[in-house]
């Protein structure tokens, strides 16, 4: 057994989205003054440190809105690489491995948590360092799989449904105006021409009342 | 040692479209016992609500078969050395009862009729001296007034909607002036249309083209179709592609055959079986052989068996059967494998002034204008033999997929603030106008064994040889002008882009149709199977789907590979079954 990491993220910041996607933990959540600490299933709480770092400079929190710290995407990300796709349990990955034109897509050997773990450790001390420093790093690695990688999960971390644990109180949603899945709209679909139409958001679990088991979770 | 079980009459291998439209006409009507072996899982319509999430499903693939079990190997030519595609991206197939019709679009399109006789209308257009050496396009074997009544059938067992543009010759406003004479309207009227289509069709009509909605396989109504089953109406939610229909509107095997298919004592399915051979002895038909769910080795004596697969396993079991000659592009010599096509897609990002609501949607509420599909709108100065269509997706916008949008110059990166408050802005105001092209069939795309990678028992992986010609960028070219046009007569903004001219990359999504390998025609010398979808080679094998089309048309496949399927079953039991041996 790994020893218990947690990652501390603001008690507000969670807020009901705890229900969601947390409730299957709650008994190892930790309140810690205004603060929850998080156990994670992959990272260590420094590498979450970085993470969460690094996916807000990607999706900063700003005048425009709510960022990557604000929807819990190293929740998100931290979840997908204990899982199913972190392991490659759906990729093919049966040797040799050949170089090829990116036309074929990723080759090469290393998981995505393979892929993580060096790509943190390249980062170093990020989590420390001022914005504009950060900002070049990630500059720097750009054309990296890494950087590849966590500029997808960042996405998918503040726009996928909370039961994977990222766009918490759905800010993701509320930032673009997405209403989640809704389901009807047969009366609404040849209507609002040309007018931005909002339904209030709502996440899978809310809508459906059932419980989702999400792939990341599977055989748990 | 196989454990060898009782045998039954007839086996069909996949339990998705055409394996179940098979299993229907044949218990419906003959008596004889029928067994379908599906590799994948059983899923119902509450496994469908409680998946609408764009995360497991559109981006994970929680529908599609599992890459680490078996795949493909491509490589872009011949001389190299291919390697395998370790995530599926240009296309999709899916696994489990349904197959990919459940997670389809639901867009009916029938053929237009000179597709069917390419080759013949080629010639009779440029003459035959002027058709590249390369060309491999084909004569299907049976005409479009022949299938003209398969199709019906197929449009009354989904439930289509559309608009007619051709009835019985008479050309009606409003509906695809181009396509081929009906001899009925549509069992119901289209979808209602969203802001989006009626952008579309305003613009288009401004250029004097003729915008049409696609026909759709998600009710527009309540629908009882002639087998009695029933289904409710679309719901316009956004989760229709790589999703199962939540609400049962859209049509999918598993709504529309398998209740059918439940009421008959001569069929069985079973589930978790993946058939690794089809065993013949003596040029007949003995069985099959599969792994079932726990691993055991199985075989399954049989009489007749339809290979009823996405295209990729229905060319690989053949060859892995060693059923058929393997074609070989250098000598042109061989059936088997040969006239492999994808499609042509072009997308021209246009962006809005107002916003769209485009988290409404539903997957064949598309509209189209297919006045320059086809041929009929080539001048001969493009360059090209066959074009395309332009279509707009209302679809249902989802925000991972969506998100990130913009004009060219409105972010230096795509991270960052700078990047995120564009993002935003346009999320709702932009939506692409798709190229949609017919692929036409050249001497060096083709489907073999790789030497090397194999699936999880020790098979060898199908491998493509496949790369797009001088032809496709042209058509891309031409397809993204005429796009441009329409989305300036929509009011829309773009940018000043052209279609990259790329090889074939396995990793941007297409369309899921894969077409050719196992293709029909009316000679052995040339196809895999005759026009009845009956193997040349082995008279109680029929082999259908899309792998039997010699082409493909700019058209989605889905109708026209259910339309071969009862075209099939009416010679297997009206002719095959009375008389067992070669129909031609």
């Amino acid at each position: 057994m790994r020893r218990r990491e947690f990652i501390t993220l603001p008690a507000v910041a969670l807020g009901g989205a705890m229900l969601d996607s947390l409730a299957r933990e709650s008994r190892r959540l930790r309140m810690v003054g205004e603060n929850v600490l998080v156990p994670l299933r992959f990272f260590t709480g420094q590498e979450a440190q970085v993470i969460a770092a690094a996916c807000e400079r990607i999706f900063p929190r700003d005048a425009t809105g709510p960022g990557a710290t604000d929807a819990g995407v190293v929740v998100y990300i931290d979840r997908q690489l204990a899982g199913p796709y972190g392991r490659d349990t759906y990729r093919y990955v049966t040797p040799p491995f050949l170089d090829s034109v990116p036309q074929h897509g990723y080759q090469g050997r290393e998981t995505p948590r393979d892929t993580y773990r060096a790509g943190i450790r390249a980062l170093g001390d990020f989590a420390r360092l001022p914005a504009a420093e950060q900002d070049a790093k990630l500059v720097a690695i750009e054309q990296s799989r890494f950087f590849e990688l966590l500029r997808a999960h960042t996405m998918e971390g503040v726009f996928s449904d909370p039961i994977h644990g990222g766009n918490t109180n759905l800010v993701g949603w509320r930032l673009i105006g997405f209403p989640g899945p809704r389901m009807q709209y047969r009366t609404q679909i040849d209507k609002h021409f040309g007018e931005a139409w909002r339904p209030k958001p709502a996440g899978l679990a809310q809508i459906t009342g059932r419980p989702v088991v999400p792939f990341e979770d599977e055989g748990k | 040692m196989a454990t060898t079980l009782k045998p039954v009459d007839v086996v069909i291998i996949g339990g998705g479209f055409t394996g179940l439209t098979m299993a229907k006409e044949l218990c419906s009507r003959t008596a004889l016992s029928v067994l379908v072996l599906e590799r994948g899982v059983e899923r119902s319509l509450g496994d469908y609500a409680i998946g609408m999430d764009e995360l497991d499903y559109a981006v994970r693939l929680r529908m599609m078969q599992n890459a680490a079990q078996e795949t493909i190997t491509h490589r872009h030519s011949p001389r190299a050395t291919a390697v395998p595609i370790r995530q599926y991206g240009s296309f999709l197939p899916g696994t489990g009862v349904g197959g990919s019709g459940e997670h389809w679009q639901g867009m009916a399109w029938r053929y237009f009729p000179d597709v069917f006789e390419l080759r013949t209308h080629l010639v009779r257009k440029h003459g035959a001296s002027r058709l590249p050496g390369d060309l491999d396009v084909r004569d299907w074997g049976v005409t479009y007034d022949q299938l003209e009544p398969h199709y019906w059938r197929a449009e009354q067992t989904l439930g289509v909607g559309g608009k007619a543009g051709n009835l019985r010759g008479r050309i009606i406003p409003g509906g695809n002036p181009y396509e081929g004479p009906r001899a009925n309207d549509y069992p119901l009227p289209p979808l209602k249309r969203a802001y989006l289509s009626k952008l579309f069709a305003d613009g288009a009509a401004k250029l004097g083209l003729h915008p049409h909605p696609t026909p759709s396989a998600l009710l527009s109504q309540p629908y009882t179709n002639p087998d009695g089953v029933s289904r409710g109406a679309c719901e316009y939610c956004g989760y229709c592609e790589r999703f199962g229909c939540m609400v049962g509107a859209k049509a999918q095997p598993t709504n529309t055959l398998l209740p059918v298919l439940r009421a008959q004592k001569t069929f069985e399915l079973r589930t978790g079986c993946w058939v690794r051979r089809i065993l013949h002895k003596e040029g007949r038909i003995t069985g099959v052989r599969y792994a079932d769910a726990s691993g055991r080795d199985v075989a399954q004596p049989a009489a007749i068996v339809v290979l009823a697969t996405y295209t990729l396993n229905n060319v690989r079991l053949l060859h892995l059967s060693t059923v058929g000659m393997p074609y070989d592009p250098g000598s042109r010599q061989g059936t088997l494998g040969r006239n492999l096509t994808h499609q042509v897609i072009d997308r021209t990002p246009v962006f809005f002034e107002k916003p769209l609501n485009r988290f409404m949607g539903a997957g064949a509420l598309t509209d189209r204008v297919s006045d320059f599909d086809g041929d009929h709108g080539l001048t001969g100065s493009e360059g090209i033999l066959r074009l395309g269509a332009i279509e707009v997706q209302a679809a249902g916008a989802r925000p991972i997929a969506s998100f990130g949008a913009m004009p060219n110059a409105a972010a230096k990166r795509n991270w960052g603030s700078e990047w995120k408050a564009s993002a935003v802005t346009w999320y709702d105001r932009s939506a692409p106008l798709v190229f949609v092209g017919e692929h036409l069939a050249w001497r060096q795309n083709f489907m073999d064994l790789d030497p090397t990678y194999t699936d999880k028992f020790g098979d060898p992986l199908l491998r493509f040889t496949l790369d797009w010609t001088e032809h496709e960028h042209r058509q891309r070219e031409v397809g993204s002008d005429i796009a441009k046009k329409i989305a300036r007569a929509m009011g829309a903004k773009l940018d000043d882009t052209h279609p990259a001219r790329g090889p074939y990359d396995a990793t941007a999504y297409q369309s899921t149709h894969i077409q050719g390998g196992a293709i029909m025609g009316t000679s052995p010398e040339s196809s895999v199977v005759n026009e009845h979808l009956q193997h040349w080679q082995m008279p109680d094998l029929w082999v259908i789907g899309a792998s039997s089309f010699p082409q493909n048309a700019s058209h989605n496949p889905t109708l026209t590979a259910l339309a071969l399927t009862t075209w099939a079953a009416d010679a297997l039991i009206g002719r095959y079954l009375r008389s067992p041996g070669k129909l031609v």
